[in-house]
């Protein structure tokens, strides 16, 4: 039996703006286990980003039960939760969000300091992220001397840095032109191989179909929670490639 | 216990190092922060060096008056007494003196005082305005002088009236660059005065022209003969204890023995006073004391406005990185964390201003030094360092305490 990672029970989440009550999400129920390969896709205002946050322990949901790795999400303070996103997840965003004014270097560590690890382990174990997602030479760039694929590969590093349980990107490629996206998607797929659970929001098909599994929102509901039939196993050669012509 | 306590160490390191990161990624911001601690600091370290300069001199100017010394006088220093009694009063005389030296037998030197404002000339230079002091031989004993060369002039030549003169060390200075002076004939008044001794300095510039400094010492007798309108100026009698510890016994003596020279019956007041340093002492502090407060209030006020601004520029700088402190916490910030980042920027902000502060200090207390002798202490320099660092930690309190409650989503949606 494979390890249970992520289970939620009829989450909702509302917003209430004056008056009007936004239901984000109005009843989920989800299972994800160890070393699975989800996408969430959905229409703009679905409540993707809403269950991401949730999953990734930055939001708590309104109602449901939210047990991650077996422990009740919903009943942990604020410090269990930082430590949970510290230890057990790695954020990647559409818009990077590194730290602009320090190096790539700096940013991946950043994880570490939290985690209270020491200046010359944590350099090592930064330095070596950003070689798996292919940076050695962009060390000590900062953020706006790089393209837009080698922030997101930083933002990956930096992801990865914790040896987190999951790895949750909401549109990752959103700001990327296809071929740069393709390159991500290569190296998330080499992360999914190396036994990490992955889970991604995406609004393009071609980016979904690299996933194992997609699970459709709408109005803050699954739609549709289906495995992929044709799965696209990107072809690491030719990305390679690509990518040191780069 | 220890775990806690190494975790504390290394959020304050890394606490520090964002700190310096960020301070140097806005420099320009940073700086102007700075620029009401480095105001504020100085102004408070100078000003405090300032009085504490003051207050130095002036106990060392007051106690070159001796703590044992009485001055027997027809005014008063400090009194509530109206002013046309006491110049009502009868002067006190030469006679009286003489009686009152050969009725009083606790003093060690009795000594008449007379002064008269003159200009002193030699060759061509001259020091004009300066206290011409008239007494006799005993006056040396009622002082605590040194001097740099010759001797007080003696009893031969002050029962003589001679004309013989001793001067401080300012004069000395201005008169005799060379520092020549014994022997040399000075001019006062048309008159040729020969000199026999040189003070050396006494250091009580806050006396102004009471330091003995920039006085002129001749016999009493001289300054009769000479400047004759000044016979009709009433005389004090300085009178000193044998000890400290006899002042009291001394003065109530002193005040029985004027009485008895002044022949006053009981029911009578006293038509004189016995001033003591002690009287100056009292209002001294009480000055001092208001000029400190209101000094420190001021300066204090420049300091605060300084910790104002700071907490400004936090609050501003909280806003403008909240989508940092978004990404921070969803990499797993903690709240004290991000507490601790922004407390630690405002502190360090605050001690480099006022290191800033302390060193423009140091600098202004070398320019007041041409002045007036000041030091800055080493306790001002830890407090300074104290007070920035505590201004540092309150400014940043509420703005740090903004970025430590965000909620990470919130935070990261920010644009
Ligand atoms: N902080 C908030 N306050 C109020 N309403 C919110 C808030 N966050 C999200 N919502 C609402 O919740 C709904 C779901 O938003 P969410 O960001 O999850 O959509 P999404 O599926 O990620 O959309 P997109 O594809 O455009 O990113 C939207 O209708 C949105 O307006
Ligand atoms: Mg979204």
């Amino acid at each position: 039996m494979t390890e249970n990672i992520i289970n939620i029970e009829h989450i909702a989440k509302v917003y209430t703006i004056g008056d009007v009550k936004v239901h984000a999400l109005s009843d989920v129920s989800l299972r994800i286990d160890k070393n699975e390969y989800v996408a969430i896709m959905g229409p703009s205002g679905s409540g993707k980003s809403t269950l991401m946050n949730m999953l990734g322990c930055l939001d708590t949901p309104s109602s449901g039960v939210y047990d991650f790795k077996a422990r009740n999400v919903s009943l942990m303070t604020d410090n269990d939760l930082a430590a949970i996103r510290n230890k057990e997840i790695g954020f990647v965003f559409q818009t990077f969000n590194l730290l602009s004014r320090s190096d790539a270097l700096h940013n991946v560590e950043l994880p570490l300091i939290y985690a209270g690890i020491g200046s010359s382990e944590r350099k090592e174990r930064a330095k070596q992220a950003l070689i798996s997602v292919g940076l050695e030479d962009r060390i000590h760039h900062k953020p706006n001397e790089l393209s837009g694929g080698q922030r997101q590969r930083v933002a990956i590093a930096r992801a990865l840095v914790t040896n987190p349980a999951i790895i949750l990107a909401d549109e990752p490629t959103g700001n990327l032109d296809s071929k740069t996206g393709e390159e991500i998607m290569l190296l998330f797929h080499e992360i999914h191989k190396k036994g990490n659970t992955v889970i991604l929001v995406t609004h393009e098909e071609y980016i979904a179909k690299h996933a194992a599994r997609i699970v459709r929102l709408k109005d803050g509901l699954i739609e549709k929670d289906e495995l992929v039939p044709n799965r696209y196993i990107p072809n690491i050669t030719a990305a390679v490639s690509e990518n040191q012509t780069d | 216990m220890v775990r806690n306590i190494n975790l504390f160490l290394f959020e304050m390191k890394e606490g520090f190092f964002i700190a310096l990161q960020s301070i140097r990624a806005n420099k320009a911001r940073s700086f102007l922060t700075m620029l009401g601690i480095v105001i504020g600091i100085s102004s408070v370290v100078s000003m405090s060096t300032a009085i504490k300069g003051i207050d130095n001199s002036f106990q060392k100017g007051i106690s070159s008056l001796g703590t044992d010394v009485l001055y027997l006088d027809k005014w008063a220093w400090f009194s509530n007494v109206e002013f046309w009694k006491l110049r009502n009063r009868k002067k006190i005389t030469m006679e009286q003196y003489e009686k009152f030296k050969s009725l009083a037998v606790l003093p060690l030197a009795v000594a008449p005082v007379t002064n008269s404002r003159q200009t002193v000339k030699f060759e061509n230079s001259s020091v004009e305005n300066i206290f011409l002091n008239g007494s006799n031989s005993d006056y040396v004993k009622t002082t605590n002088f040194t001097f740099d060369m010759g001797r007080f002039y003696n009893d031969i030549e002050s029962k003589a009236s001679r004309e013989v003169a001793v001067i401080g060390s300012e004069i000395s200075k201005k008169l005799f660059p060379r520092g020549d002076a014994l022997d040399k004939t000075i001019k006062i008044g048309g008159i040729s005065y020969r000199i026999v001794g040189v003070l050396s300095e006494q250091g009580s510039f806050i006396l102004g022209s009471f330091n003995p400094d920039n006085q002129v010492f001749i016999p009493i007798g001289t300054i009769f003969k000479h400047f004759a309108g000044d016979m009709f100026s009433t005389i004090t009698i300085n009178i000193r204890a044998q000890s400290p510890a006899l002042v009291q016994e001394t003065k109530i003596e002193a005040e029985g023995v004027m009485r008895k020279v002044r022949g006053l019956s009981a029911e009578e007041e006293n038509d004189f006073s016995i001033n003591q340093q002690e009287g100056l002492m009292d209002n001294y502090n009480k000055v001092v004391g208001v000029i400190q407060i209101a000094g420190l209030f001021i300066t204090g006020l420049s300091l605060f406005v300084g910790a104002i601004g700071i907490m400004n520029i936090m609050f501003v700088s909280v806003k403008e990185r909240t989508k940092e402190i978004g990404v921070r916490k969803a990499i797993g910030a903690k709240r004290r964390a991000i507490l601790g980042q922004f407390l630690m920027e405002s502190a360090t902000i605050c001690l480099m201003g006022g290191l800033v502060g302390l060193v423009i200090a140091v600098l202004l207390s070398l320019v007041i030094n041409r002045f007036m002798p000041t030091s800055i202490q080493v306790s001002a320099v830890f407090t300074a360092i104290g007070i920035s660092l505590l201004t540092g930690v309150l400014a940043g309190l509420a703005p740090a305490y903004t970025a430590a409650k965000m909620d990470p989503v919130d935070a990261l949606r920010y644009e």
